[in-house]
């Protein structure tokens, strides 16, 4: 016997254990590792929450209750993953390219991003969730209790509430560390799924383990096992056809809807591959987790004594049998069960929550400051640890209020049909491009009250919410609406009544609904978009033009992905655009990708909210537009000029901004010009004024005079130089610049500029490589002011190479849009950082070799190629300094990138 | 502007390929069959034990439809990876230049 502190370090070993894997893949993924993190056996594993504490105990007590009725829980699923090809990949494909967060994301992204549908499907989710968590506590309740019963000192246990109680807030803590520790921009949890994918490990090897010693070592192999379930009580199969097919049509619509399913199956999914793997190794995994559960219950129903619960076969059987460890590993496995399920079901509930009923909640709260909302994230990861709590909280009080003693399998169902309430708008969603957002509502909400009033109020017990006399003789005495005889039907059992009117309504209402109304225009527009989700072109688009700032846009992004990730997006979009710098244009393309990966973080009803609260001229239009006008070519045509014309109006602003901007970048620019200047003239003007006054002495050697006078001279000559080149700076800074435009042949431009450089530092064996065939081509420019250019930079590299044999190649060709001239020397090159510096004014890099200028030469390069039309860009990656000369065809037409 | 029209007779790759997806789509259809079969028995009229034989039976239907399912799923995500290589998520799109 395992003492019950024992059990609970053990526990506490195991958890801690967990969260260390968990802890290990998060890091992992963080670096980037992602590998085998998401491997399709990673994934499958993870679908295996899908079993939970009902699977590990519950199926055995079920299979003695009723012999093997209870694969049919497992018979649904195992149809609809190896039917993935019809909805499984649709929608794994869907989530994918909608970023949806959950389910009642998937139902509102789906309905026009209706938020009302959200939070009904919210709603729903939690009710259906408290029985299951309950039957979770419950289950593990009951299985430290077995350990608590034989103990010979009585054991210094809490009792039952107590235990659950510890349990509840437990894994309440262990789930706010896990699953909120960030607020990942696609939801995705490393950790938590390679934590439930061990999990599943454990429950599987436990299960099996348990099942191999009972059919190898309590029974006497397979066919005495055959023999024993012959001569049990459930050897007769009563195969009841209703329930049968009923049973396995909602485990197979559960494993669709349930809130932690979809989590794993479609949120966490990172690639559509892994679906084809799961089809088939889940059902195996199923399989293999039904096997024992016949024999361990007939073997459980002879060994064990009369009366005792055999939901707790799997724990009892082993126990009485002296196996202490197998014990363990079976509570372990049962353990395992219920933590994983209650983790992946809190967490995914809570961001529904949080989703779809806090933020919509407290940004319209905040009204007027929520175009720029600030640190959403701290308000998003705080009601979601709250929603955890809140969800535990809830499924404590169901155990609480049920009592604890149902079976753990009629629990569970409860939480089956609830869930699968959500079935008929879920695929009327992805297959019916009919179904319109009213229909869900109706749809959705009949089968709630339908299902709350026959199955979930009821189970509470007759006498628990709903009284004894409303049970049997209907409310207000009206027979035919008595909870589980609906219009006088009592021939079905409750459970099957239940499935089959919450159904039947539900579809019937989402139908009629659907075909009584008509829908939004966003709606429309999302229904083909999920509809024909493997056609290539999205025909559609939610924001028919843009009229929203990107500055504005970046702010709130910024408070909801965080500052880096929302740059990084910003970033890319503007780059792909062709704009340097964050702030993209603010196209239709680019508002719906911001909102999508918005409504990775705070799903899609809230994302668009946000959105449009920018744009929100645009969307009001839009709809009137397509009130108006039945013809679409006429709404694009429409909309194509409000496009333009918001586009342009956008673009003025921008550009008044930017101009504001340089101003003021200016004024710095030109204080720090005229001190750098000073400076400059200042440095001749001392030795000047120094070597003057030397020469004054007049008993001075006359050899000295004469050097002192060469020094006074040089000095002179290159404090004119710098005026000279100030000038020419000036002149060409602002566009003053004359030119002289003449036609000339490339190769004798840059002959030129070679011959003249060739003074300076002449005694350096400095060797040039031109490809001349590819020079000759005739430039129309300004050719004495392009041969500058050229010396400037072959001057350069002769004076700042540093390679023993220096050597400098050209390289001319002419692309679309412009000539190319690239001046690569094989030196050390510039450092990264200095790049961006090198054009600006007094950039000296070296002062090894310095042959007086003042750092003026490339300044003047940029300028000179500006006035040109051209550019000049320091070319990195070429094993030297290397700078690229562009040069347009025809002067005038300036060619921006041409380097790219 | 009319989206160019989907031609009416395929190559033989494609063309098996097409007839791989149907396999895949009725799957579960030939699940659903084997799984409802038992209703047919009427087991709870006959006076004999058939949870034994039920279960045999189940057992060997859920295997052979893993079987069938594992074939399908490595034929068609072979394919699929054959002939889309280029595929990308919206995600990694290249820009412009």
């Amino acid at each position: 016997m395992v003492p019950f502190k024992i059990l609970v370090a053990v526990c506490l070993a195991y958890v801690c254990m967990l969260f260390m894997v968990a802890f290990a893949a998060e890091r992992r993924a963080q670096r980037g590792q992602i590998g085998w993190l998401r491997s399709p056996l990673v994934y499958t594993l993870s679908l295996s929450i899908y079993c939970t504490a009902w699977t590990f105990y519950g199926a055995v007590g079920y299979a003695a209750r009723s012999g093997l009725e209870f694969v049919t829980i497992y018979l649904g699923p195992t149809l609809v993953l190896v039917g993935w090809w019809w909805v499984l990949r649709k929608l794994v494909r869907i989530g994918r390219s909608q970023h949806v967060t959950s389910i009642a994301d998937l139902i509102s992204a789906r309905y026009g991003k209706s938020n009302v549908l959200g939070v009904i499907v919210t709603l729903m989710s939690v009710v259906a969730a408290t029985p299951y968590i309950a039957l979770q506590l419950q289950s593990v309740t009951l299985s430290f209790g077995v350990f608590a019963s034989g103990a010979p000192e009585g054991w210094a246990t809490p009792d039952q509430g107590a235990t659950t109680l510890w349990l509840a807030g437990g894994l309440t803590l262990f789930t706010i560390l896990f699953g909120t520790r960030n607020l990942d921009a696609n939801e995705r949890h490393h950790g938590v799924v390679m934590a439930i994918a061990l999990e599943a490990v454990v429950k599987l090897v436990a299960l099996l383990a348990v099942g191999i010693f009972t059919v190898w070592s309590v029974a006497g192999g397979f066919v005495d096992v055959l023999a024993r379930i012959d001569a049990s009580p459930i050897a007769d199969w009563p195969l009841a056809p209703g329930r049968w097919i009923g049973l396995t049509f909602v485990s197979a619509a559960a494993v669709l809807t349930l809130p932690r399913m979809f989590q794993v199956m479609v949120v966490e999914n990172s690639d559509e591959r892994h679906l084809a793997t799961a089809s088939w190794a889940f059902p195996l995994y199923l399989m293999l987790m039904s096997l024992f559960v016949i024999p361990i219950a007939v073997v459980g129903l002879q060994a064990l004594p009369e009366g005792a619960n055999p939901d707790l076969f799997v724990l009892t059987l082993p126990l009485t049998q002296g196996q202490g460890k197998l014990a363990m590993l079976a509570f372990l496995g049962g353990f395992s069960s219920a933590t994983s399920m209650v983790i992946v079901a809190a967490i995914a509930l809570a961001t529904m929550v949080s989703n779809h009923v806090v933020t919509p909640l407290w940004l319209s709260l905040r009204r007027g400051g929520t175009r720029a909302p600030g640190d959403v994230r701290g308000l998003v990861l705080m009601s979601r640890r709250l929603s955890i709590a809140g969800i535990l909280a809830l499924g404590y009080g169901y155990y609480r209020l049920s009592g604890g003693g149902a079976a753990l399998a009629a629990i569970g169902l409860i939480s089956f049909v609830g869930a699968a309430q959500i079935l008929p708008c879920l695929l009327g969603g992805i297959f019916w491009r009919g179904g319109t957002g009213t229909g869900a509502a109706l749809g959705l909400g009949t089968g709630f009250l339908v299902w709350l009033y026959t199955l979930y109020l009821p189970s509470f017990g007759t006498g628990g919410l709903l009284s004894e006399t409303l049970m049997t003789a209907g409310p207000w005495g009206i027979g035919w609406l008595r909870p589980q005889a609906l219009l006088g039907i009592d021939t079905l059992d409750p459970l099957l009544h239940a499935i089959f009117w919450s159904l039947v309504l539900n579809t019937a209402g989402y139908v009629l609904g659907s075909l009584a109304t008509f829908p939004g225009p966003v709606e429309r527009m999302q229904g083909v978009a999920f509809v024909n989700v493997f056609d290539h072109d999205p025909v559609a688009r939610g924001w028919s033009r843009g009229g929203a700032e990107a500055e504005d846009l970046l702010a709130m992004s910024q408070g909801i992905l965080g500052a880096e990730e929302a740059q990084q997006f910003f970033q890319r979009e503007a780059e792909a655009q062709g704009k340097a710098g964050f702030l993209p244009e603010t196209t239709p393309d680019f508002i719906e990708r911001l909102e999508r990966r918005l409504g990775g973080a705070v799903g899609a009803a809230t994302a668009h909210a946000m959105i449009a609260q920018f744009a929100v001229g645009a969307v009001v239009s839009a709809q009137d537009l397509m009130a108006v006008a039945s013809e679409a070519q006429q709404i694009l045509e429409y909309s194509t000029q409000l496009e333009a014309k918001s586009d342009e109006l956008a673009r003025t602003a921008r550009q008044l901004t930017e101009a504001n901007d340089k101003l003021t970048e200016l004024s710095v620019q030109k204080d720090a010009f005229l001190s750098q200047i000073s400076h400059e003239l200042r440095t001749p003007m001392t030795s000047i004024r120094a070597f003057s006054e030397i020469l004054m002495d007049r008993d001075l050697a006359s050899d000295m005079q004469q050097k002192y006078a060469g020094i006074i001279h040089d000095e002179t000559i290159r404090l004119t130089r710098l005026l000279d080149d100030l000038l020419d700076l000036s002149v060409l800074e602002n566009r003053k610049m004359k030119l002289n435009i003449k036609v000339a042949n490339l190769h004798d431009l840059i002959d030129r500029a070679v011959r003249s450089a060739s003074n300076i530092r002449p005694e350096r064996d400095f060797a040039i490589r031109r490809d001349v065939s590819s020079e000759h081509m005739p430039v129309v420019t300004d050719t004495d002011r392009l041969v500058q250019v050229f010396i400037n930079l072959v001057s350069n590299a002769r004076k700042y190479c540093d390679a023993p044999r220096a050597e400098m190649t050209i390289h001319a060709r002419q692309r679309k849009g412009g000539i190319i001239v690239d001046f690569i020397d094989n030196g050390s090159g510039i450092a990264g950082k200095a790049q961006t510096v090198v054009f600006e004014k007094f950039t000296r890099l070296t002062d090894t070799a310095r042959a007086g200028g003042a750092g003026l030469g490339l300044a003047i390069c940029r300028e000179i190629m500006a006035n040109l039309g051209g550019t000049i860009a320091y070319l990195p990656g070429q094993g030297g300094a290397a700078f690229r000369v562009t040069l347009p065809i025809r002067p005038g037409g300036r060619s921006d990138n041409a380097d790219g | 502007m009319t989206p160019p029209r989907p031609p009416l007779f395929l190559a033989r790759q494609s063309y098996r390929r097409r007839r791989m997806m149907d396999a895949a789509r009725l799957w579960p259809l030939v699940g659903a069959f084997l799984f409802f079969l038992p209703i047919l028995w009427h087991t709870a009229e006959t006076p004999q034990p058939d949870t034994v034989w039920g279960g045999l039976y189940l057992f060997t239907a859920w295997t052979l439809l893993i079987a069938g399912a594992l074939v399908l799923s490595r034929i068609l995500s072979h394919s699929d990876t054959r002939e889309q290589p280029g595929q990308m998520s919206e995600d990694e799109a290249p820009g412009p230049g």
